[in-house]
């Protein structure tokens, strides 16, 4: 018997709008009006910038440790414009643009940054997860909160992000498969930032694409060149769109860069070169954009400047929040704080109050206490 | 004997040198250990010197690492694991409690796991949430496994070596506070210390503190204060491995001073205080002046690095704790 080819056969498409040279392809660009171009830019721009900035707040010790997005605005921005505010999205730890954009205020981000988890918690009315931290361990939210929304018969999508390095965790296996068995209503978009801190992709996978890995599971898959906003925002209007009309899910490979350090704590001149970085810096994102822009006639004056007062402005709020006090991190662990919790709680307070004074008097024998049996060694 | 000065991060990198250059069956497993050399630089170098083979930069997966690790260890090898954070060892939790720590009594001593899983635990890194916690109650709590905190540069290092020469599989904690905190004197040649022994650090009558890990410091500056300022004798009992638990040393300090104050940064509820202080109602009952205190963290997940000095135990709680207990 002859072996046979059986169906599906392995098929991944790779797409590219406008290039890096600024080439365009007029039969794919996707219809976008000048005020959606524009925002998309401003955006992008808004991204980079507030990025810039945070790396040196972290410098100056202002902020804690934090993962930087340069290169990726495209990436994020052409997928999360797909959204509607009542979709869903589902950050990793490096969609700081993706976060602005669904309306995080940027004092907030900072505020989280600096240590305070009052910094993660997405208003009321909005549809958005808190920053995730373990690797890969927001995919089966994805996958849930889309059962979720298709049990209910809403007709939200979500979209959940990750960087390559996850796509070797269980959880992104097993959440594709979930999600392929349900069929549920999820992009997956995979942000291959070419690095997982100094582990190569080619070190972390050795599948020719990421995008590929979807078929395993039955979903599509697709390539994109994730430095085009343009390529992404047209994969990802698709993806929603086939999502939303109850076709399931798939999975977006966005080729991108990391252009700066894993996090601030990180060192990349230990395991990769400038030559590799420079190369990456002619794809930029927004150098690309830009000049799809100017040609259009659509680039706005002093957009930069604007920009950079809103940063000033956050950085100002952000500064003058005051220090939440520390007694506030026992209000969430429960619904409802549980006696031992409040005793501890208690125990806190009045150490606070006190400033670590001298020590207290000493409890007062219980009444009625029952004597110890045995004989007793103590000295009393 | 000849001794250099090292931090915790050099001492702990001679010992695995030293231990890799003495035994072939040793090799290094983990995200970013290899080029990189750790995001600590605990494995700085090695890959230069032992090559991918030994120095392995794995994909990015917990429960591979340990999973792939049992395998090699089942075969003969001595894997020394990292795990970048202990806060990611969740990942491989099922890796080390249904399979590492039970293989040997599985398989009734024909197999076992002689392997070593290291990760990084505990605060002072202002880091992102998953990066400050102490876990180590979870895997003193497995049976079959051994969970050791060194609490400076030459303890690391004598620890170390013994837990990779250990036949049964080992978790061993590094504190992140630690890591560049003080150098002390290492000598160049192996060294080793016995893994369930915890050591008195400084001899007192009055009373006992217990401590381990970050915390060692701790005590032993409460200690100074006591002294300075009480005129209190402590005693001073570094734990180093936290399970087994050496109840004997425990016992016998609290039996001599009659109070004991236990101090740890992990969460209060049931976490190695509370071992400790029922080994002490198991041992020194009868020898008790006052109820074994705890200093600890409060049972909160750490979210948020602005607050963390509110939580973690410092010196000056840990002598408030130890005046409560003297004036009981
Ligand atoms: C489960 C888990 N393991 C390890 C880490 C430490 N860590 C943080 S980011 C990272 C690399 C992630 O790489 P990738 O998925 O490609 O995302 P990128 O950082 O490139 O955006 C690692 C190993 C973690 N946060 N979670
Ligand atoms: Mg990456």
């Amino acid at each position: 018997m002859p072996r046979t080819i059986l169906e599906p056969r392995s098929h991944v498409e790779y797409l590219s709008i406008l290039d890096s040279d600024g080439n365009l392809d007029a039969a794919l660009e996707p219809r976008l009006s000048p005020a959606e171009l524009k925002s998309l830019y401003r955006a992008m721009l808004l991204g980079r910038r507030f990025d810039e900035r945070m790396v040196r707040l972290q410098r100056q010790g202002r902020i804690g440790t934090f993962a930087p997005i340069k290169g990726q605005e495209a990436s994020q921005l052409g997928s999360v414009f797909t959204l509607r505010a009542t979709d869903w999205m589902v950050p990793s730890f490096r969609e700081t643009a993706a976060m602005i954009w669904r309306g995080w205020p940027l004092e907030k981000i900072l505020l989280f940054f600096a240590g305070y988890v009052e910094g993660g918690q997405p208003a009321p009315d909005q549809h958005d997860l808190p920053i995730t931290i373990p690797v890969g361990t927001q995919l089966p939210h994805a996958v849930g909160l889309a059962y979720a929304a298709q049990y209910k018969g809403d007709d939200a999508v979500v979209m959940v992000y990750f960087g390559d390095g996850a796509t070797s965790e269980g959880d992104f296996h097993e959440a594709l498969n979930f999600a392929g068995v349900w069929h549920v209503p999820v992009v997956f978009v995979c942000q291959n930032n070419q690095w997982a801190i100094s582990v190569p992709l080619k070190k972390q996978t050795h599948s020719k694409t990421i995008a590929q890995k979807a078929l395993a599971y039955g979903l599509p898959g697709i390539q994109v060149d994730g430095n085009d906003v343009l390529a992404v925002y047209a994969a990802a209007r698709e993806a929603v769109e086939r999502a939303r009309a109850g076709e399931g899910p798939t999975l977006i490979e966005s080729v991108t860069y990391r252009l700066g350090v894993h996090t601030t704590a990180d060192d990349p001149t230990k395991y990769r070169t400038q030559e590799e970085v420079t190369a990456w810096e002619q794809k930029d994102p927004l150098t690309r954009f830009r000049a799809y822009l100017e040609k259009k006639d659509l680039l706005e004056d002093g957009l930069e400047r604007r920009v950079d007062d809103e940063i000033a402005e956050a950085v100002r709020r952000f500064e003058a929040t005051a220090p939440p006090d520390p007694l506030t991190v026992f209000d969430h662990v429960y619904a409802e704080m549980p006696p031992h919790l409040r005793a501890q709680r208690d125990e806190l307070a009045r150490w606070l109050r006190e400033g670590g004074a001298p020590a207290p008097e000493p409890p007062a024998a219980p009444l009625g206490a029952t004597p110890m049996r045995g004989q007793r060694l103590t000295r009393r | 004997m000849s001794v250099t000065k090292l931090n915790m991060v050099k001492a702990l990198n001679l010992a695995l040198l030293q231990e890799m250059e003495r035994d072939p069956a040793v090799l290094i497993l983990g995200e970013d250990v290899g080029v990189d050399g750790g995001v600590f630089r605990v494995t700085d170098d090695l890959q230069r010197k032992f090559g991918s083979q030994r120095v392995i930069d794995s994909p990015l997966a917990e429960a591979a690492i340990i999973g792939t690790a049992v395998g090699m260890a089942l075969y003969g090898l001595k894997p020394v694991c990292e795990i970048q954070f202990s806060g990611f060892a969740f990942q491989c939790f099922h890796q080390i409690e249904n399979h590492a720590a039970r293989y040997r009594l599985r398989s009734q001593g024909r197999f076992h796991c002689q392997m070593v899983i290291r990760m990084p635990y505990g605060g002072g890194v202002r880091a992102l949430e998953h990066h400050t916690e102490s876990e180590e109650q979870f895997y003193a709590h497995v049976p079959g496994l051994k969970m050791v905190i060194p609490s400076g540069p030459r303890t690391a290092r004598a620890l170390l070596t013994s837990a990779i020469r250990d036949p049964d599989p080992v978790v061993f904690f590094e504190s992140k506070a630690l890591y560049h905190a003080a150098k002390e004197e290492v000598p160049a040649d192996p060294e080793a210390l016995p893994i369930g022994r915890a050591q008195v650090v400084r001899e007192g009558r009055d009373l006992t503190l217990i401590a381990y890990g970050a915390m060692l410091r701790v005590a032993r500056e409460a200690a100074d204060v006591l002294q300075a300022e009480d005129r209190v004798e402590t005693e001073v009992v570094d734990l180093l491995t936290i399970a087994p638990l050496d109840r004997e040393t425990i016992v016998t300090s609290v039996a001599k001073t009659g109070r004991a104050v236990v101090v740890h940064e992990a969460p209060r509820s049931f976490g190695p205080g509370a071992e400790v202080a029922a080994s002490i109602m198991e041992g020194a009952f009868l020898h008790l002046e006052a109820p074994v205190r705890r200093v600890t963290a409060n049972d909160v997940s750490f979210v948020g690095f602005a607050r963390e000095k509110a939580h973690v135990p410092d010196v000056a709680r840990v002598a408030a704790a130890a005046r409560e207990t003297l004036a009981f």
